[in-house]
């Protein structure tokens, strides 16, 4: 399976990067490699094999539901471009 | 003609102490962002722990809709952009969620009831919050709320009026406050909803384009909202268009629905399993555990007060709407014997004085005990059960027990026969000419003499005695 420019560009944006117009075609075609590799790999037969959804075979290790964390919002918001009252302000989100 | 079909999303937060991925607290009404840690703010290099009672309140709920807990269940990335969800990502739950197909019963106006499917409910994280006002033309973000633990309940498409919706939106909400996995108080958006709504002619198999309402949170604009929106598709199909796949928003106000933006493009989320979070179990034994922590649930109990209790099924009911209501009218026939008598003061006066004050049964300054005290000197003719009106607000005010207001405001019934026979003869006296009328036929005028004796005794009389009395002077 091929890419082309529309899905390139598609991709982009829904990822929210921006990308050159010329790099474009070497996009396309390196997306495309990751996906010729992996119809690639459709060729093995997994019959025998349960999916995983993770590398490691292990399990999930849960925490106790303990209030752990103080408030550290005013050196957090020391690297936010602006805040107010308290809040992280951000372009209008809403017309 | 046209058949409305309706399934809902509810997202009801779970009431852990801490969030779902990390150490920071939960709780509701914080000065903003003091409660969004480096987890919940998605800054490099942190990693989610996922919380244990999210978890062990996901089974919970599984188990009491019947549905399969999965024994491995897998956290999804769910990719979008919005200010409120700093990853650019939701983690929440897709291909393997925690909770498989269930069903919920719920109870009908026509007395019947009807079983509704619940396709499935995953744990996911709730996003922040944004302001839209007042922050010269930014938006402002509050992130306290990212990263609190949600549970989703899907319905299927069974529900075929607004009115259903409602009836299985509360059942629903009764079931996580029963459960304790929710306080589901629904002005601090702890349990809200979006509505699925399509129409198809009657009789018709394929379902018709559906619209999905957005964040409703009262029971109150689920009806309104639903019920404008199958009006307005039914109106646009009619006139020869067509209903567009789209999320609405109900405006309560205006009561419309308007589009939000059209899911196309939206519904993009490229889901994949989050390489953060390892596979989740729950094994056989764990279930067991939960199932034996498992409360008496709402249909249960409602059988067992009608059984038990010889309550309608709408007394009943209203009584196991919730677990508080259920325990304190329990707690109230402990002390007294008289059910019926003990179900109507709690429906009645009781939850009226609630309601206007906005508090919750297990506030009430009338105890359980105040009240079955009460109920036991209406019983024994102490004080008529228009005078306990009086004693019950002076109870709801704080002055004192039933006995000790009945004493102090001289409330106590007149049973003395001679003084109220007293009284009887003195108002037959002053009115002859209603006598006369009284004896020529015009019944009615029996409540009048009644009324009279009433007033003259402040209410301290005992209406069915005085009644008795008249009739017996009046030779009627």
């Amino acid at each position: 399976m091929s890419l082309d420019k529309q899905d390139v560009e598609k991709i982009a944006h829904l990822a929210r990067l921006a990308i050159d117009e010329k790099d474009i075609p070497n996009y396309a075609q390196n997306l495309s490699n990751i996906l010729e590799l992996v119809e690639q790999m459709d060729a093995v037969n997994t019959d025998d094999v349960s999916p995983m959804a993770h590398p490691t075979d292990a399990m999930q290790r849960l925490r106790e539901d303990e209030v752990t964390e103080t408030n550290q919002r005013e050196q957090f918001q020391t690297v936010a471009p602006q805040v107010e009252d308290g809040l992280y302000l951000v372009p209008k989100v809403i017309e | 003609m046209w058949e409305t079909v309706i399934g809902l999303e509810i997202h009801t937060q779970l009431a852990t102490k801490s969030k779902i991925f990390s150490g920071a607290s939960t709780a509701y009404g914080a000065e903003p962002n003091t409660q969004a840690c480096a987890v919940d703010l998605g800054l490099p290099g942190v990693l989610p722990v996922l919380n244990q009672q999210a978890v062990l309140m996901a089974v919970k709920f599984g188990l009491a809709i019947d549905a399969e807990v999965a024994p491995i269940s897998v956290f999804a990335r769910k990719n979008y952009f919005y200010p409120d969800l700093p990853k650019g990502y939701q983690i929440s739950q897709f291909e393997l969620p925690i909770v498989g197909k269930g069903t919920l019963t719920i109870e009908l106006e026509d007395g019947s009831s009807k079983v509704v499917g619940v396709t499935r409910a995953h744990l996911e994280e709730d996003a922040g919050k944004s302001l839209h006002e007042d922050f010269h033309g930014m938006t402002g973000v509050d992130l306290n709320r990212a990263g609190t633990p949600l549970l989703e309940i899907v319905s299927e498409p069974d529900m075929r009026s607004a009115k259903e919706a409602v009836a299985y939106m509360r059942k629903m909400h009764s079931l996580v406050r029963y459960l304790g996995i929710s306080d589901g108080n629904m002005q601090e958006g702890s349990f809200r909803c979006d509505a699925n709504v399509s129409v198809r002619p009657k009789g018709q198999e394929e379902f018709g384009t559906r619209t999905e309402l957005k964040n409703i949170n009262s029971f109150r604009f689920v009806e309104r909202a639903i019920d404008f929106e199958v009006e307005r598709q039914i109106d646009l199909i009619e006139g020869g268009g067509k209903v567009t796949q789209e999320t609405r928003l109900y405006d309560p106000n205006k009561h419309e629905t308007r589009s939000m933006r059209s899911k196309e493009e939206a519904m993009d989320y490229r889901y994949f399993p989050d390489p953060d979070l390892l596979p989740v179990e729950v094994t056989a034994e764990t279930k067991e555990n939960i199932r034996r922590t498992l409360p008496e649930l709402p249909d249960a109990k409602k059988a067992r007060f009608m059984e038990s209790f010889a309550l309608n099924a709408e007394d009943a009911g209203i009584l196991t709407t919730s677990r508080d209501m259920a325990d304190y009218f329990e707690q109230v026939i402990k002390a007294t014997d008289d059910i019926k008598l003990s179900a109507n003061w709690i429906m009645g006066d009781l939850s009226g004085f609630l309601n206007k004050e906005g508090k919750e049964i297990n506030e009430s300054p009338v105890t359980a005990e105040m009240l079955a005290g009460m109920i036991n000197r209406i019983k024994d003719n102490t004080i008529s059960g228009k005078i306990a009106k009086e004693v019950f607000e002076a109870m709801w005010n704080g002055e004192g027990d039933a006995d000790a207001i009945i004493k102090s405001k001289g409330l106590k019934q007149i049973t003395d026969t001679g003084a109220i026979e007293a009284i009887v003869d003195e108002i037959i006296a002053a009115n002859p000419g209603q006598v006369e009328q009284l004896k020529a036929g015009k019944d009615k005028l029996m409540g009048f003499f009644v009324g009279q004796v009433m007033k003259q005794t402040q209410g301290k009389a005992n209406p069915g005695q005085v009644n008795q009395l008249l009739k017996q002077k009046l030779e009627l």
